[in-house]
């Protein structure tokens, strides 16, 4: 299966990264090289295989239902959480407008 | 008086804690040499007033007979673990300026062990990339140079290039490395050093920037196997914040440091072979079997018949775990923004990720959100899945035979920037013999076992099974005995 520039551009536009033209036409043959390598995966015998979907086999473990139960990842961290935000205002984060 | 930055973690350690020298002499000895390689680029940050406080507090504590396990040992932290205070980029434009208002929970164990920071290591942007070239931060260099009379300079391999660089150069004497698909054993390779992914789970990934997820693991580099065995008691350990993480007792690895192997099986899996491999990696690969013989093991073959989908796997389903674990960086909580005038919000993503994102993340991220798109997930990621299911079944099969695996870390020493940056499937083919035990979440290091015909290091993997990092130590101790490499970069930075 090989994708054209349209496809590039879609996928650009799913992953929310602008892109020229011109780099779509250079990822156009990188993303083709990449996936008609990977494409030999469907050369094998995956019949009655499960999907891996722990590597490690582990359990999922619920923490003590407390308020704040771990200070660090607790509430009440408003201004550490804010510090590093490029535009905190009032408290909040800052985006441009969204209702047009 | 012996130079300190000579000495490994366990030199500096004994020798700190018997009176020879002090840790204030150890951290400024080696925040001189950090301050003296700039040539090579290995640290974005350098922080000697971090690493000259604990020393202060080590020697205070040795003065009160309260030393720690690592009191006096100064250590480069990679890039892409959280520093509470100190600036964390994973040596993206994304992150620069980011500076963390917590610790990751391995950093926060080496400081609670007594370790001091000499600063944060160069790497690969966001850990992807196997030559340390796709840093905003400029490229890593190698202090190795090819004995041709040339003076090309060389990749510290990646993504963990610069903890490779720092530790062979002797601006540290260990660092942290993440692997998650061989970023911590191909650099060691590269550069000469050692280097342990332990099993996935055992250190917690909590405050490292998540590349992929369920392969990302946390690992020491260091100068030998006992260092590595030192610096993972200290870095690994269960956290309740990270779900992933092992709720595991830490064993006591340096203390059950053993070469021999009397009793002991190892595989050779004959699907590493390639075909028109550099010579020099078949003969040192032998050169190891007949090593761990000398030690007491025995030797068998082993198939491990899905190798060849290892890589192609790995393609998939890294870069789908990337595309979802990177979708956070916005330009809204932290980190870059780029606001075009009259942009509206979609308009505000789209700009900051195109700006904030080097080429090969940008490809990665590109990928992962095609192979995870409608209409695509179940012929390239469902069927990645399963595939991994089948490499981590062979695994699985082969240590019904055998204890620990032998292969070589890498298809080729280290090889010179620019060389493979043009064909990025090149470059992931640097990373076939890494990445099998990736998948597989398995324990694996990389030793220095000899040098190449242009006097490059080259490196032998062990792969255990899961939860076996003694295992896999005790094979490299056997190797690191034998092989005797004592090879150093000669000094041009």
């Amino acid at each position: 299966m090989t994708i054209d520039q349209a496809t590039v551009r879609k996928i650009a536009s799913l992953a929310r990264i602008a892109i020229s033209d011109a780099e779509a036409a250079a990822m156009e043959g990188e993303l083709n090289g990449i996936l008609g390598w990977v494409e030999q995966l469907g050369e094998v015998d995956v019949t009655g295989v499960e999907p891996m979907t722990a590597v490690i086999p582990n359990t999922l473990r619920l923490r003590d239902d407390v308020i704040d139960a771990d200070p660090l990842t607790g509430g009440n961290r408003r201004d550490d959480v804010l510090a590093n935000a490029p535009a905190a205002m009032h408290g909040f984060f800052g985006v441009p407008k969204v209702i047009e | 008086m012996t130079d300190l930055t000579n000495l490994t973690v366990a030199q500096i350690r004994d020798g700190h804690r018997a009176g020879d020298f002090s840790a204030v002499e150890v951290a400024e000895a080696f925040s001189a040499n950090v301050a003296g390689a700039k040539a090579l680029n290995a640290f974005i940050v350098e922080t000697p007033e971090h690493a000259l406080a604990a020393a202060k507090t080590a020697d205070a504590d040795r003065a009160a007979g309260t030393l720690k396990p690592l009191s006096g040992v100064p250590i480069g932290m990679k890039d892409l673990f959280c520093t509470d205070g100190v600036q964390t980029t994973a040596a993206s434009h994304m992150l620069e300026g980011f500076v963390p208002r917590y610790e990751s929970t391995v950093s926060q164990k080496l400081w609670d062990a007594g370790a001091g920071m000499l600063g944060k290591l160069n790497l690969d942007q966001f850990a992807m990339g196997s030559s340390n070239e796709t840093s905003y931060f400029g490229n890593v260099i190698s202090p190795w140079k090819r004995k041709d009379g040339g003076n090309a300079s060389l990749a510290p391999g990646g993504s963990s290039g610069g903890s490779s660089t720092a530790i062979a150069a002797r601006l540290c004497p260990a660092a942290t490395g993440t692997d998650t698909g061989g970023s911590i054993r191909q650099p060691a390779a590269f550069t000469g050093i050692s280097g342990i992914k332990p099993t996935y789970g055992r250190c917690s990934r909590w405050g490292i920037v998540a590349f992929a997820s369920s392969l990302d693991q946390a690992g020491p580099m260091a100068r030998d196997v006992r260092d590595c065995a030192i610096m993972l008691e200290n870095m690994a350990g269960f956290d309740p914040k990270d779900a992933t993480s092992l709720n595991m007792a830490v064993p006591n690895l340096e203390a059950a440091l053993s070469s021999d192997l009397k009793g002991k099986t190892v595989g050779i899996p004959k699907e590493y072979r390639l075909e028109g491999i550099d010579p020099d990696i078949d003969a040192m690969w032998d050169a190891g079997i007949a090593m761990l013989k000398d030690a007491g093991a025995a030797v068998v073959e082993i198939s491990l018949p899905h190798t060849k989908y290892a890589l192609p796997a790995y393609y998939i389903i890294a870069p789908a775990e990337a595309s979802s674990n990177l979708a956070r960086y916005d330009g809204v909580r932290y980190g870059l923004r780029a606001l075009p005038q009259g942009a509206g919000l979609q308009d505000m993503y789209a700009a900051t990720r195109a700006e904030g994102f080097g080429a090969e993340v940008k490809r990665r991220i590109m990928i992962g959100t095609y192979v995870l798109s409608a209409g695509f997930y179940d012929a390239y990621y469902t069927q990645a899945q399963k595939v991994r299911t089948l490499i981590a079944r062979d695994f699985e099969r082969a240590f019904a035979s055998c204890d620990v695996i032998l292969a070589p870390t890498a298809p080729s020493a280290a090889f010179g920037l620019g060389e493979k940056m043009a064909d990025p499937l090149s470059m992931y083919l640097n990373d076939v013999f890494a990445v099998p035990a990736s998948l597989a979440g398995l324990p694996a290091m990389s030793v220095p076992a000899a040098l190449n015909r242009e006097g490059l290091p080259l490196g032998l993997q062990i792969i255990g099974k899961a939860f076996d990092e003694q295992g896999v130590l005790n094979a490299g101790l056997a190797i690191e005995e034998r092989a005797g490499f004592t090879a150093r970069a000669e000094k041009w930075w």
